[in-house]
Parts: C-alpha cells; sequence; structure tokens
C-alpha cells in the first residue's frame, strides 16, 4: 500500500520534471529540474531497497555532475537565445514521431508480456556472497572486491583519464 | 501508525524548533565571546547583560523590508535561501542525541539508518546548489563571483572530508551513526585517541564546508561586500543565517559522534569512573557539542582570513593527499591488526 | 493494485523517450547533455528494478559502474563544450559545423 502510493507519487515527479527538464526555456531552470528529477530517483532507489545506491545518486549524481553543468551553464552565459538558428537539413518532426510509435509499440510489448503471457522465471546466476553479510553497503562493497575488482579497479582508471582530459580540453593555455 | 508516523513528526517539530531557537542563541554567543576575547562587552543593553538580544534581533528580521531586485529572477531568488537551509536541518534526522529513551520507547534520534554517514555528506552536498542559486539569481556582479567561489570551495572541501570520513568509517566498521558510537563503546577510546590526524582534518575540512573563518571569503564584507547574500535583506538574508548556523550544529555533532563518542562517557569502559554515568547521556553530548562551538567561536575570533588562492591550495595540494595517505594508513593497520 | 516489475520498467522505457525526444529536438547542447542523463538515469532504474526482482545484487553493482562511467562523460563532454564555446562563441550545435564548409 505504501509503496503503491510511493510509487506513483514519484514516477509522477519523475516523468513530469523530465518533461521540464526538456522543454524548459531558461537553461538554468533545466538545471534546477533536473536536481529535482535526480532526488525523486533516489527515493525511487529507497523503495526498491537500494539505499547505498540511493545515496551514491544523490553523492554524485546530483550533487556533483548536476553541480558541473550548473558552472557550465554559468560560464556559458549568453544574452541571445540559443534556439534561434535551425538547420534545415533537420528532420526533427518525422523522426520524432517514428520513435513516439516504435516507444509505443515497446509499451504495449512490456504489458502484454507481464500481464497476458505468463513468463516462467528465467535462472539467473547469481552472486555468491557469505551468509553472513547484511546489510546493502556490506554486501556491495564484497561484490565490487571479490567479483568485480577488475572492473572496479577499470573504472578508477577511466575516471582519472577523464580528470586529465577535462583539465586539458578546458585549460586556456597548456 | 502511531509510532511509525505520528513520533517521528513530533520529534521532527522538535528538533527543527530547537534548531531555529539555538542559532538565535548562537548569535548572541558568538557576539559575546568574541566581544571578551576583545576586551570588550559585546551587547548589554536588550535585557540583563544583553542577554534578550537573541529575541531583538529575530523581530528586527522580521519587520525588515523584503527587496527583490528588478531583473532577478523571482523564482530563484525566493528558492535558493530555501534550498540553503533544508538540507542544513534534514541533516539531522539521523545524529543520535543520547541514548536513553523518553517515555520507555522514543528513541533520542529520529531515525538511525544503516549509511547514516554517507547520508549526511550526501545532503550536505545538495546545500550548494542554494549558494549557486543565490548568486545567480541576484543577476548582480558581486554576488554571482561570490556564490561561484563558494560553491568552488564547498565542493573541493568536500573531497577531502568525504575521504577522511572513508577512514573513520573503516576504523569503526560500520556507516550508521548509532554504530560509530557503539563500536567506541566497544574500543573503550574516543576516536579522536586512534584517528587524531582525520580530527584535525575534518575539524579544518568542516570549517570550510560551513563558511566559517578562516575560510568566508564568500561572505567576507570587505572582500566581496556581502558575497552571494548581498542583494538578500531581512527575513531571507535571516534564511541564509539560519542555514549557515544549522550547518555549523551539524559539523559541531558530527564531530561528537564521530571523535568524541557521540553520547558516551570520557573513558567509558574503565569501571572505576561509572559514577559518571549519574550524567544522562544527552548532556554528555550536548556538553561536546558545546566544547566545539566555543572551538569554533574562538577560531573566528582569532584567525584572518585565507585569501581565495591560498584556500584553494589548501583544500587541494594538501588535505586530499593527506586525507588519502590516512585511509592508506588506516587500512593497512586494520588488516595487521 | 501491486507493484510489480512491470511498473518500473514501464517508468523506466518512458524516461528513457523522453530522454531521446530531449536529444532529437532540442539544439542547445547542454540540454542535450542532459537528456543524456536523463537516459542513463532510466536505464539505472531499469536495472535496480530487475535486481531486486530477481534478488541479484549485481544489477545494483553495474548501476555504479553506470554512475562512474556517467560522470567521467559529463566531465569530458563539457571540456569539449568550453572548448568550442572558446572558439563559436555558441551553444547552438546547429551552428558547430566547424568540419564543413
Amino acid at each position: 500500500m505504501a509503496e503503491t502510493i510511493a510509487f506513483y507519487t514519484l514516477s509522477i515527479l519523475i516523468l513530469g520534471l523530465a518533461v521540464l527538464v526538456v522543454t524548459a526555456r531558461n537553461t538554468v531552470h533545466s538545471v534546477l529540474f533536473l536536481v529535482m528529477n535526480f532526488l525523486c530517483v533516489a527515493v525511487i532507489y529507497v523503495v526498491l531497497g537500494a539505499e547505498f545506491l540511493a545515496v551514491i545518486q544523490i553523492l554524485v549524481y546530483a550533487g556533483g555532475i548536476v553541480v558541473l553543468y550548473l558552472f557550465v551553464v554559468m560560464l556559458v552565459n549568453l544574452t541571445r537565445a540559443p534556439e534561434v538558428h535551425q538547420d534545415p537539413r533537420r528532420i526533427s518532426m518525422p523522426m520524432a514521431l517514428a520513435l513516439a510509435g516504435a516507444m509505443l509499440l515497446e509499451l504495449a510489448g512490456i504489458v502484454v508480456y507481464s500481464y497476458v503471457l505468463e513468463p516462467s522465471a528465467p535462472a539467473s546466476a547469481a552472486a555468491v556472497l557469505p551468509t553472513e553479510i547484511q546489510g546493502n553497503v556490506e554486501q556491495i562493497g564484497w561484490l565490487l572486491y571479490t567479483d568485480y575488482l577488475i572492473p572496479f579497479e577499470v573504472a578508477s582508471i577511466l575516471l582519472l583519464v577523464a580528470m586529465v582530459g577535462a583539465i586539458v580540453l578546458a585549460k586556456r593555455e597548456l | 501508525m502511531i509510532d511509525t508516523v505520528i513520533i517521528p513528526l513530533l520529534q521532527i517539530v522538535v528538533v527543527i524548533n530547537a534548531l531555529a531557537l539555538s542559532a538565535s542563541l548562537m548569535t548572541l554567543f558568538e557576539r559575546k565571546v568574541i566581544a571578551w576575547t576583545q576586551s570588550r562587552l559585546g551587547p548589554m543593553r536588550v535585557g540583563p547583560y544583553g542577554v534578550l538580544q537573541a529575541i531583538a534581533d529575530p523581530i528586527k528580521l522580521l519587520l525588515k523590508e523584503d527587496i527583490t531586485p528588478r531583473k532577478a529572477d523571482k523564482w530563484m531568488f525566493t528558492l535558493a535561501p530555501i534550498i540553503a537551509l533544508v538540507p542544513a536541518m534534514v541533516v539531522f534526522a539521523v545524529v543520535p542525541f543520547g541514548s536513553e529513551k523518553l517515555f520507555g520507547s522514543v528513541d533520542l534520534f529520529i531515525a538511525d539508518i544503516n549509511v547514516g554517514l554517507l547520508f549526511i555528506i550526501s545532503v550536505t552536498s545538495i546545500g550548494v546548489y542554494g549558494i549557486i542559486l543565490a548568486g545567480w539569481a541576484s543577476n548582480s556582479k558581486y554576488p554571482l563571483l561570490a556564490s561561484l567561489r563558494a560553491a568552488a570551495q564547498l565542493i573541493s572541501y568536500e573531497i577531502a572530508v568525504t575521504m577522511t570520513l572513508v577512514s573513520v568509517t573503516l576504523t569503526a566498521g560500520t556507516l550508521s551513526m548509532v554504530g560509530i558510537i557503539e563500536a567506541q563503546q566497544d574500543a573503550g577510546l574516543w576516536f579522536v585517541f586512534v584517528q587524531p590526524v582525520a580530527f584535525v582534518l575534518v575539524f579544518i575540512g568542516g570549517l570550510a564546508e560551513i563558511n566559517r573563518v578562516p575560510f568566508d571569503l564568500p561572505e567576507a564584507e570587505q572582500e566581496l561586500t556581502g558575497g552571494f547574500h548581498t542583494e538578500y535583506s531581512g527575513m531571507r538574508w535571516a534564511l541564509f543565517f539560519l542555514a549557515e548556523y544549522a550547518n555549523t550544529f551539524m559539523v559541531a555533532a558530527i564531530m561528537t559522534v564521530l571523535f568524541l563518542g557521540g553520547w558516551l562517557r570520557p573513558f567509558p569502559s574503565v569501571d572505576a569512573l561509572a559514577f559518571l554515568d549519574l550524567i544522562p547521556s544527552w548532556v554528555w553530548f550536548m556538553s561536546k557539542m558545546f566544547v566545539f562551538l566555543y572551538m569554533f567561536t574562538w577560531i573566528r575570533a582569532t584567525f584572518p582570513r585565507y585569501r581565495y588562492d591560498q584556500l584553494m591550495r589548501l583544500g587541494w595540494k594538501v588535505l586530499i593527499p593527506i586525507a588519502i595517505a590516512n585511509v592508506v594508513v588506516t587500512a593497512v593497520a586494520k588488516v595487521l591488526l | 493494485m501491486e507493484i510489480t516489475l512491470a511498473h518500473y520498467t514501464i517508468l523506466s522505457a518512458t524516461l528513457f523517450s523522453i530522454g531521446v525526444i530531449g536529444v532529437l529536438i532540442r539544439r542547445n547542447i547542454i540540454i542535450i547533455f542532459m537528456s543524456i542523463e536523463l537516459m542513463l538515469n532510466a536505464v539505472n532504474i531499469n536495472l535496480v528494478a530487475y535486481s531486486r526482482h530477481l534478488d541479484n545484487l549485481v544489477g545494483q553493482v553495474f548501476v555504479v559502474f553506470v554512475i562512474a562511467v556517467a560522470a567521467a562523460e559529463a566531465a569530458v563532454g563539457l571540456g569539449i563544450l568550453l572548448a568550442l564555446f572558446r572558439n563559436k562563441e555558441t551553444v547552438n550545435i546547429d551552428e558547430m559545423n566547424v568540419m564543413r564548409w
């Protein structure tokens, strides 16, 4: 019951804020709506029982990445509206309609698959954890440092490369 | 229903009111202590020895004229102080004030989630938006520059503080605030003796996070005419003010819980001092928080301000390497010992 | 009505499609980047929902990596944007045609 109310409220908020992000005229308003969207997604993670991911979402996405976007929006502060020119080679409307049609087919497929047909539970390779580890953070930590250690290290190298790249790209003189 | 909705709501009401009241008392406390440091007396007119100044200041702020700049973005101008204030108050949902239970069943914390420390860090990082939006929405040069500087300062020191809190988490073995206090009880030692480097780093980083002296360049009057809250007056400015003091209380509370044992008495495992248990645990917590608030005020009265490039150099080139080294040393010690 | 896996999947699919529409119809590069972040978030919601449905924590571990990659991509993308902006003084992608005549 509580999950139903939470899910419907949050999904209306998430989708509404996403539409506002995409359609707001003022870029700073768009960024604000994006932050609110990410906070609602973090609450959805809590509803789904992934509390470590919820705080990571707030810390990294809402508190880091979007602050970066806000800084860039302020540095790129333009006086004339950036949407004035339209390249006539763009075919946005037919493409958007085609995508909307594909989207509708996909959603109908999901509904049909879940409610009309009866899917059997697929066999999944469950991650093996020692039984005495409780708590979401400990379990994710265990997995990250045993089964998925190599992707973890590669992700850290990726972040290092991205950091060096961003600094080199944004500097005025090397 | 009662104990999942009504009691937390009442706890939230008590905590928010206590925060607002303490913030106004803290202004009086600061003015008095700084005055005594400078061999003068501070506010003395309103009430005996100036005690009622804490009530006079909010009344003045409520009655001031509310000015909005003409070309300012109205929605964001109104929203910015709220975005600055709400995270500062939400953080207090996980701070444990004591170990007793009121009326037999009501805990002295609002929620003890098992990612409590991470929750505090992440919610604090939302407070940056209030400052950036305040500067942007004011549509004026000084606030914009000051808010960008303040935001850069906050996110730089956030990294140093987060790294240091990783080493504290390693020592305690848990992220939950009550769990950290219980880890200190099991170890028999406050963590300030186990992790002195982390204590110093969180202290300095915490001062930078709350924009206090010596890191208060973004709101310094001599440098930037009031910084990001230049264009705010009256109750809107009071919200920023309240947010800053709530942040100060939060840093004091975090340092108490993490390093000074929260609501534990000194030397919690020495039985000879068991007579100290007569003092309730929340009194211990409040006294330790008070010690930190006094130290913050003492530092404000004594130190000059850091210049902006010195500030950034300290954050990136000094605190972050020390924090990373601390994590490595803690991890090695934890494995070997 | 019980919230099943299909509900979360439909939410994720709709959020993803809003992101795609944002990339296609807006010409401001920053809005396009933000729509890409919306798409990544939709994928994350899907992963976490399946992770809970199948009782398998691998989905949540994968979300950690997706968030890390999104952070790296945002940093580099905005660095490119700043470098382009210094030359062209615009954020309209229809005008960023330095390789065409």
